[in-house]
């Protein structure tokens, strides 16, 4: 069947079986930013915003995603997005580099539902995103500091 | 020395002032990296591509006594299947992954591309499909037809050392494959006058690399006949061992390493490149293949587990006497790496001390289990498990500080190894021991009866580079534009460490290019020198060093030509930041772009290509390995604290420290986040991480049941770290892609054993196993 959805903020319309995942779809129509690492929604390489909220669009039926709003990395002039992207690679958060598009995805997420965490909670929001590289170090270190900066560079993001 | 914890690094001694050099820099493609635009090997496509499966044995040991693939072949969008008749040469070529040195005897157990007349283990390729769509190549696996005969198989690494044992490969005498030996001095005298021995037995597991990047990669053929695969591996050089299967010129064959999303060890063989190469030759259409996760799982290699014997003698004041130890590893159905991963064993079980007598027997033992080979500290990782127990067994036995008995026995500067090669370099394993300790702090207070907490270091040590005997080489190519930019070229892949930004680092160091007009070009074996390959820690050292002869020669002739335009002495100038001054007078200066210009007008081209020469050793061909083996070692320590819930058994590393000596940390973010990385996959070794198989047949194959540690389980981390300028790579580094692995395990175990008295010696940590070990404890 036919699906429509915006993706970026550009409308996307694609043919997509039954049980064609979401993650598939995007891949299939251009959008290899969005990593396929299990499959089976243990690792969070898959994460996009659909509606604002993380999904593993590995789990999704593209179907579901009909008429939706889809975010990935590649949404442009997102200041949170920047704040996050540009935190990252500021603290060395990035290694392979497979893991981190979703890593932003997440935090972008969690920190719409709580601003400020403590470290304690940013390593429990991120535990459905999987690193093997850093140990996790940095990225906590880059979500922390993004929480704080966050809102000054909305500001200029927004001038 | 001051030692400063939480990420300080502690200069040995200060030396000159590098421009970029040691500068926490961020890594080049780590904008592109985070912002998705980075092409990895899965996210390529072309025109007419077919999508490549491979069709494996559900069996660990039987006989193929029929195979019918034509349904498979005539389903719709099926374009072919292979099987092991349509392989040119169907056995492994080399037993030299990525070297061209000459190592005599080949193994007697060669590899095989696709099954023949019979399978070895649960997940051996049988047949490869192409079809137009992942669907097609989905449904033609469940068209193959197979029939088995059930042969005796076997599991248990000491039952296949039996004569009575069935034999993995049928026409050998043998299931030992390999067998390694130290000998210093005289074991069973030293014993007799020792005042304390200890013997244990340990035991580590299966450990999957897991990186989040499947194997994946895309073959065609382009116009001029030539096979190209671009392809996410840790070794370029594979493109002749595929030219040797397709037997074709190792000149048709073009491998492109793409940036890898992770490796350790795990994309070291080969993995879908004889796969696509031959069904891309098949049907002269592109093919890709990608693996599922369940089939990284059951398809490619383990960290090889090992069982390990220790006996160690030590006098009443703390000095080691003597160490005998047996330690047997699983190499599974067929040799990958196994054989150096025993050797690297074998030269590192007696751990980072001096021994002045020991007896040691490694052997490596082919099963019917899944086949193991390299990973992240590559055999030396296992045998940390068994040597820091001893030490601290030896301690307690002793009623000495584990501290204190280590310190009386850590090799140093000058001393003998196990094969008495002679360290040349620094050991900082007494302030890395310290650094550690002192970084955990006090233990921390639990108001719960039943949480114990406790602390416990390890030391542990690895080297970096390749075996001396494979005379490791690595080339580099550096080029000045006229616009006073420069171009790199080596063939060094990148797994996502920053061996890139290491050779843009070491460039700009030396010929004062603005780290931003310096494009790195790697990983194509036709257009890149030959850097080799991305293990062993071998990058930094290798690569690195080929790029700083490369960048010196340049240097050398942009100087001289400063020196006559700065109208100044050559030991005047110096060459930073776009420019070359006279370190005098700052301000007679002139760009880097003028000298080029001035240069490259006297038909002077300023591009040079060099080669990094490793230190060399004859071929190790006795059982009893002896001399230099390796190039030098990295030495460093670990400390965690852990609660332990004596309810449940359950361990919570909360506290974790490393301190390495890293000779000189180029980039020290980037070493920071080598050290955190391989620290974590220690500590998920030590408490989570085991792929189990049962009588053969896998039984965790998704990250469902193969937990690796999330942020959740890993605590805040501190590294230390020390710079002693004394290693063999650019400006005195050391390499530290591996070493941080080692000392996680031995730590956990040492502070689980000071938190509940119960030392645990198998890996990984299993909580009802050391609950009823803690039940036994208090029942006594």
């Amino acid at each position: 069947m036919e699906i429509k959805l915006n993706i970026n903020d550009s409308m996307v319309t694609g043919k997509a079986e039954a049980g064609t995942t979401l993650l598939r779809f995007l891949r299939e129509n251009g959008h290899t930013e969005v990593k396929k690492g299990c499959g089976e929604g243990e690792c969070g390489a898959c994460t996009v915003l659909l509606d604002g909220i993380a999904v593993t669009s590995c789990l999704v039926p593209a179907m579901q995603a009909q008429g939706k709003e889809i975010t990935t990395i590649k949404k442009q002039g997102d200041p949170v997005i920047d704040a996050l992207k540009e935190s990252f690679v500021n603290h060395g958060a990035v290694q392979c580099g497979f893991c981190s598009p979703a890593m932003v995805l997440t935090a972008k997420w969690f920190l719409s539902e709580n601003p400020h965490p403590t470290r304690a909670e940013i390593r429990e929001y991120m535990a459905g995103n999987l690193c093997r590289c850093t140990g996790y170090a940095k990225i906590v270190d880059a979500i922390e500091y993004a929480s704080k900066t966050i809102e000054s560079f909305a500001k200029i993001g927004a001038r | 020395m001051a030692v400063k914890t939480k990420e300080k690094i502690v200069k040995a001694k200060e030396t000159q002032q590098y421009h970029v050099i040691g500068k926490r820099l961020n890594g080049m493609d780590d904008m592109a990296k985070v912002s998705g635009q980075i092409v990895y090997a899965d996210d390529y496509s072309m025109e007419r591509m077919l999508h490549g499966r491979v069709f494996r044995s559900v069996k660990p040991s039987a006989k193929i006594k029929a195979i019918d693939i034509s349904a498979a072949r005539n389903h719709p969008g099926v374009v072919t299947v292979m099987t092991y008749k349509d392989v040119p040469f169907n056995r492994a070529a080399t037993s030299a992954v990525g070297q061209t040195a000459s190592l005599g005897k080949v193994s007697e157990f060669p590899r095989i591309v696709l099954a023949e007349d019979r399978v070895r283990f649960y997940g051996e390729p049988i047949a490869l499909i192409a079809a137009e769509t992942q669907e097609a190549a989905e449904e033609a696996l469940t068209l193959i037809k197979i029939e088995y005969e059930d042969l005796p198989g076997v599991f248990d690494i000491e039952e296949a050392m039996k004569e009575t044992a069935p034999r993995v490969h049928e026409d050998s005498s043998t299931n030992v494959h390999s067998h390694f030996g130290l000998h210093q001095g005289d074991v069973d005298e030293a014993f007799k006058h020792a005042d304390v021995i200890v013997e244990n037995v340990y035991q580590t597991q299966y450990q999957e690399h897991a990186h989040m990047e499947p194997e994946s990669g895309v073959a065609w053929i382009d116009g001029e006949g030539v096979i190209n695969l671009r392809v996410a591996t840790q070794v370029i050089e594979h493109y002749r061992e595929i030219a040797h299967i397709l037997g074709l010129p190792e000149s048709k064959v073009r491998v492109r390493g793409t940036l890898m999303g992770g490796g350790f060890g795990g994309k070291e063989d080969m993995t879908v490149e004889p796969y696509i190469a031959l069904l891309a030759w098949h049907t002269g259409r592109p093919v890709k293949l990608t693996y599922s996760r369940e089939e990284m799982m059951y398809g490619r290699h383990k960290r090889v587990p090992y069982k390990m014997y220790y006996k160690h003698g030590a006098t009443k004041d703390g000095k080691l006497v003597a160490v005998e130890a047996k330690l047997i590893g699983d190499a599974g159905a067929y040799i990958y790496l196994s054989h150096w991963i025993l050797l690297y064993t074998t030269v590192h079980a007696t751990g980072p001390y001096f021994v002045p007598n020991v007896k040691v027997d490694c052997y490596s033992v082919l099963t019917n289990n899944i086949f193991t080979s390299a990973f992240r500290s590559f055999g030396c990782m296992q045998p940390a498990l068994g040597y820091e127990a001893q030490m601290d067994a030896l301690a307690k036995a002793l009623r000495m500080d584990p501290s204190e008995l280590r310190l009386k026995n850590y090799l140093k500067t000058g001393s003998k190894t196990g094969t008495g090669q002679v360290i040349e370099s620094a050991v900082m394993l007494p302030q890395t021991q310290e650094a550690v300790i002192k970084a955990l702090g006090p233990k921390a207070n639990t108001t719960k009866l039943h949480i114990k907490v406790g602390q416990g270091f390890a030391s542990g040590w690895y080297p970096y580079g390749r075996m001396c005997y494979l005379h490791d080489t690595s080339s580099a190519w550096i080029g000045m534009e006229s616009d006073g930019s420069a171009v790199v070229r080596s063939g060094i892949p990148d797994l996502g460490a920053g061996q890139r930004e290491s050779l843009r680092q070491i460039t700009s160091e030396l010929t004062g290019v603005p780290l931003d007009k310096i494009h790195v070009i790697n990983a194509d074996s036709q257009l890149t020198p030959l850097g080799g390959t991305v293990t062993a820690s071998r990058g930094l050292l290798m690569s690195g060093n080929a790029a700083r002869l490369a960048a010196e020669a340049l240097r050398g002739q942009m100087i001289l030509q400063a020196a006559q335009m700065l109208k100044t002495t050559e030991s005047d100038v110096d060459l930073a930041n776009g420019e070359a001054f006279s370190k005098r007078d700052n301000s007679n200066k002139i760009p880097i772009s003028a000298l080029v210009k001035a240069i490259k007008g006297q038909g002077n081209p300023l591009e040079v290509l060099k080669c990094f020469h490793a230190p060399t050793a004859p071929p190790v061909t006795d059982v009893v390995i002896t001399g230099q083996i390796f190039t030098d070692f990295t030495f460093g320590s670990q400390a965690v604290e852990v609660e332990v819930d004596t309810l449940t058994g359950k361990v919570n590393v909360t506290k974790f420290a490393a301190a390495y000596d890293v000779g000189r940390a180029i980039n020290p973010k980037r070493v920071e986040g080598q050290i955190q990385g391989g620290m974590t996959q220690g500590l998920g070794f030590a408490i989570m991480e085991e792929f189990v198989e049962n009588k053969g047949i896998p039984e965790n194959l998704t990250l469902r049941t193969y937990k690796i540690p999330t942020s959740k389980d890993v605590p805040e981390i501190k590294v230390i770290i020390f710079e002693s300028g004394t290693g063999f790579g650019p400006f005195g580094a050391k390499g530290i892609g591996e070493p941080p692995v080692v000392a996680a395990t031995p730590a956990v175990m040492s502070a689980v054993e000071d938190a509940v008295g119960v030392r645990l010696r198998k890996s990984p940590v299993h909580s009802d196993d050391l609950f009823n070990k803690i039940k036994e404890q208090s029942g006594k």
